[in-house]
């Protein structure tokens, strides 16, 4: 049998040995009538077979490397060097398990050591824990952080409409037993892009029971918010008590100022772009960054530096007080396995990128993007909307229906197109959101744009 | 053996990565809006291989050995799997992009969540969880608005025995519900009088972990979910442990009417040194509109297609919502898919058998020398209490016996965990290990026993062939240092 190395008489031997004659005797807790049950599974496969299906099975999909993409809103086809996957293949990092025994783990928590370094300085705040599942997960911790800070005494948190919708929902799903209000987001249907994308009404909301503000920088528009206007939100926030926490784009870090130098309490967002490949939509990476003096309420795993018996320097998971398996019922979280391998891969893809060349991906996105937003909106029918300026996504109106020119950019010119906006956002019909990455030449670009305008004839 | 911080090898003006030259004309950047510093470090492609590999090398992992960590199922992770999951068709897709150009990619997950069903005995599987955790937040949601939508508000409180696992209290603390502990018997079981007493109409469910963290089945399980059903409370399963029971019998036939699988334990999903995981969440036919989502499913009227069915994303009706964004961590589903369908039925049962087969082969092996709290069959995995008596009382612990198995080269079980047994030793072979390798561990922990009574400070002083010695994990916590001084 695969993955089964006893052999007919190794069974006989430990059978014996433990004073049974089958199998069968050692399930005798399970109720019998629990075990006359039949297992409608297909026959299994050969490895040589399985790999014929699975190929079969990839090849029915087209992906990036078939397509041209401009499809982003939060997930991003960014180059990955060969040197990520190279480390993330090493055995004695990925068939291993959370470091609890440090003497042997000290690859994994070095790694994640120079992971949460490394956050913290693309984000310019004081500490990084070892990651949550994703960036919507990392800000519904967030949120949860906030009610902890407050000793769950404040119970209003204000969102940003301009954060990614699906974040917005798993802060929902999070939080739905704990009795919060949300403010912030109620009036998305009615809502056009101005409106969405103005932060000055989020400082109006503020009040003595506000927890936390939030917002996306760059939103889920693409744009960019000025420093000062960023500033005094997290002063607004701030004179009434409440936390400031920045949900961030990390390669726009590569060239805009980090949320640390504009008052953030609390950084997160999605990893994926550091190394980690689209793969469908997981597994990603939540990262989540915070200043000191809030370390113990954070949640999450978090590594420390230390030393050995003989004065050797070490590294240990710590403050593990905050966490389900020594605090249970009174846990920051319940978060234990979390996106380790993730931390391994974004740690080298921002080792290896340094910070030169996190800055070139980021000026590559910014430049290309804005090539092709001045193109499009040069377009008869399209205009690029949103006077804000953007990183490497932007919003343009179409002349039809968005899923109608993405069928025509799929079928005829092989272009995964961009977002529907109007799933999320009812009065943003015609509405698309595209994203440009380093990874999108010239050609494709020009191509896009031949596209859209024939998709219109 | 230490090796430098990545940030030590840091020489101004080297890169790892090339990058293009832009192909488009420049764009005016708001300059002030620019970032100053950008301290990352500045290393060439052979120092990041170099230093990776350098640290991989200080890692153990079932790749180099007997890893038996209690609850953690750290079995053989097939290399296939790695394969596949590798696949272009399947890292390079977006996921936003139209069904229609991810069949192959909803094919394979729609499927999953049917095996899945079908080894659990469910109506209903969502793979959007990204942890077992994370499945049983979902799971406690789900029983939460149950009873909820029934009008039933006066349910606030989950029952939990006191051998589960910590993340159990704490998804419950989570959903806005409160813990009720429930005491376990003599024989390890959830004590039933106990269990009957705190069973009321304010009880949400039961969360069970079965076989528990002892590695003991309940021997009063159906008398348990009828207990709980009876006062109109759900079943919740831990499937943290599923490793005992796959392919041998169905959880949702025995009673349980939500349960979180984990993929990176009874499906041969590789660990990552915490992650990333997969945690499904599977339930009885009357949650599953509560089900986290999407899910994938068939698109109603295309099912006799010529080309086959049309898969597509689906919310279940009353959903607790999404618990993640997009579906979920798919890169840990192919690998899933590719274990069961290289295993099939019988497979699978043959997993359960030969890991309850080297559990118990195992604690025969040990348990004339180190004391059995619960002295009965075991599944997947079983508990001792530590090192002998007289050990205890030169002050060897369980942590000295751990630490001095590295030195024989195999991980360390899981150590002072279930909280219910003092000293704790929580053994879990798994069934891909040979009887040599049992053979080879046992010899070690007996060798050990004799080592101690012969030389305590060879424990107490152990691991010495590790790349580190004992490290300060008081010092760490007392002056905490969180990355690099120099950054701080």
């Amino acid at each position: 049998m695969r993955f089964i190395p006893h052999t007919e008489a190794d069974r006989q031997a430990m059978l014996a040995a433990i004073g049974v004659e089958s199998i069968e005797e050692l399930f005798h807790d399970v109720p019998k009538k629990a075990r006359a049950v039949e297992f409608r599974l297909p026959e299994p496969l050969t490895e040589m077979e399985v790999l014929v299906e699975l190929n079969q099975l990839a090849e029915a999909n087209a992906g990036t490397h078939h397509y041209a993409c401009f499809l982003g809103a939060g997930a991003y086809n960014h180059f990955v060097p060969s040197v990520v996957d190279y480390v993330i293949s090493r055995g004695e990092f990925y068939t291993a398990y959370t470091p609890y025994q440090p003497e042997v783990s000290q690859g994994t928590l070095q790694a994640i050591f120079e992971y949460q370094s490394m956050i913290c300085a693309l984000t310019g705040m004081e500490v990084s824990n070892a990651s949550h599942y994703d960036g919507a997960t990392s800000l519904a911790e967030a949120v949860i952080m906030a009610l902890n800070v407050h000793r769950r005494r404040r119970r209003k948190i204000v969102l940003s409409p301009a954060i990614h919708p699906e974040y917005r929902a798993v802060v929902r799903t999070y939080t739905q037993g704990m009795g919060l209000t949300i403010l912030g987001d109620g009036e998305t249907a009615h809502q056009d892009l101005e409106a969405l994308t103005d932060l000055t009404p989020l400082a109006d909301l503020v009040d003595g029971e506000t927890a936390m503000v939030a917002v996306q920088v760059p939103n889920f528009f693409g744009q960019m918010a000025s420093p000062q206007e960023l500033t005094r939100l997290a002063e607004a926030a701030h004179q009434a008590g409440a936390l400031f926490t920045v949900v961030v784009d990390p390669i726009s870090l590569g060239l805009f100022k980090p949320p640390g130098e504009y008052g953030a309490d609390i950084v997160v967002g999605e990893g994926q772009a550091l190394g980690g490949g689209l793969s469908f939509g997981g597994p990603y990476l939540g990262f989540f960054a915070t200043r000191r003096k809030q370390v113990h309420k954070m949640a999450g795993r978090l590594v420390g530096e230390t030393v050995d018996t003989e004065g050797q320097r070490g590294y240990v998971l710590t403050l593990t007080a905050r966490e389900q398996h020594i605090r249970r019922a009174r846990a920051s979280s319940n978060i234990c396995t979390n996106q380790g391998l993730m931390t391994i891969a974004a740690a080298v893809y921002m080792a290896a990128l340094g910070r030169r060349g996190l800055r070139r991906v980021a000026e590559l996105c910014y430049h290309k993007a804005h090539y092709a937003a001045q193109r499009i909106d040069a377009l008869s029918g399209f205009q690029v909307v949103g006077r804000r300026p953007f990183f490497k996504e932007f919003v343009i109106r179409t002349p039809r229906p968005v899923h109608e020119i993405n069928a025509y950019l799929l079928d005829e010119w092989e272009i995964i197109g961009g977002y529907d906006l109007e799933q999320d956002y009812p009065r943003l019909t015609n509405h698309m959101l595209l994203a440009v990455t380093e990874m999108n030449s010239r050609e494709e670009i020009d191509d896009l744009v031949t596209a859209l305008e024939e998709a219109t004839q | 053996m230490t090796e430098p911080l990545i940030y030590e090898l840091s020489r101004p003006g080297r890169t790892g990565v090339d990058l293009p030259d832009p192909d488009v004309p420049l764009s005016d950047m708001p300059e002030e809006w620019l970032r100053e510093e950008l301290p990352l470090p500045e290393v060439s492609e052979v120092d990041v291989v170099r230093h990776y590999l350098h640290l991989s090398q200080m890692n153990y992992a079932v790749d180099r050995g007997f890893y038996p960590l209690g609850s953690c199922t750290m079995k053989y992770n097939p290399k296939v799997n790695e394969v596949a999951t590798r696949l272009a068709g399947f890292r390079n897709l977006h996921p936003y992009q139209p069904e229609e150009t991810v069949q192959g990619a909803l094919y394979l997950v729609y499927h999953l969540q049917e095996w899945l069903k079908e080894i659990g005995g469910f109506a209903g599987v969502s793979l959007q969880p990204s942890a077992g955790a994370h499945g049983e937040l979902a799971g406690v949601l789900m029983m939460r608005k149950y009873h909820l939508d029934r009008g039933d508000t006066k349910r606030r409180k989950i029952l939990i025995p006191d051998s589960a696992h910590g993340t159990n209290p704490a998804s419950t603390t989570m959903s806005g519900l409160e813990v009720v502990e429930i005491p376990s018997d003599e024989r390890g079981n959830v004590d039933l009088a106990a269990l009957e007493a705190a069973m009321d109409d304010t009880v949400v469910g039961l969360m069970l972990t079965n076989p528990n963290t002892l590695g003991l089945f309940d021997e009063h399980l159906e008398e348990i979910a009828d207990l709980v059903h009876r006062h109109g409370a759900l079943l919740y399963g831990d499937g943290a442990n599923l490793n005992a029971l796959v392919g041998i019998a169905k959880p949702g036939e025995m009673g349980f009417d939500v349960m979180h699988f984990n993929l990176h334990k009874t499906f041969s999903t590789p660990h990552g040194g915490g992650g990333p995981g997969s945690g499904p969440v599977g339930c009885v036919e009357r949650l599953v509109d509560y089900l986290p989502g999407p899910i994938a499913a068939i698109e109603p009227g295309s099912e006799d297609h010529p080309e086959g069915p049309l898969y597509v994303w689906k919310m279940p009706a009353k959903s607790i919502g999404r618990v993640k964004a997009f579906y979920g961590n798919f890169g840990v589903m192919v690998r899933a898919y590719t274990y069961i369908r290289m295993l099939g039925a019988e497979g699978l049962r043959e997993v359960a058998e030969h890991a309850v087969l080297n559990a118990n082969y195992l604690l025969a092996r040990l348990k004339e020398t180190y004391p059995l709290p619960y002295d009965r069959t075991c599944m997947h995995e079983f508990v001792l209490a530590g090192p002998p008596k007289d050990l205890q009382e030169k002050g060897i612990h369980t942590m000295d016996v751990a630490k001095r198995l590295i030195d024989y080269g195999f991980h360390p079980p899981t150590v002072y965990f279930p909280l219910i047994v003092p000293e704790a030793l929580m053994i879990e072979p798994t069934e891909t290990e040979s009887k040599e390798t049992l053979d080879a561990f046992a010899e070690a922990m007996l060798k050990i026993v004799e080592e101690g009574r012969e030389d305590p400070d060879l424990l107490h002083n152990a691991p010495h062939t590790a790349p580190v010695r004992r490290l300060d994990e008081v010092r760490a916590a007392r002056k905490p240092i969180l990355c690099y001084t120099s950054l701080a």
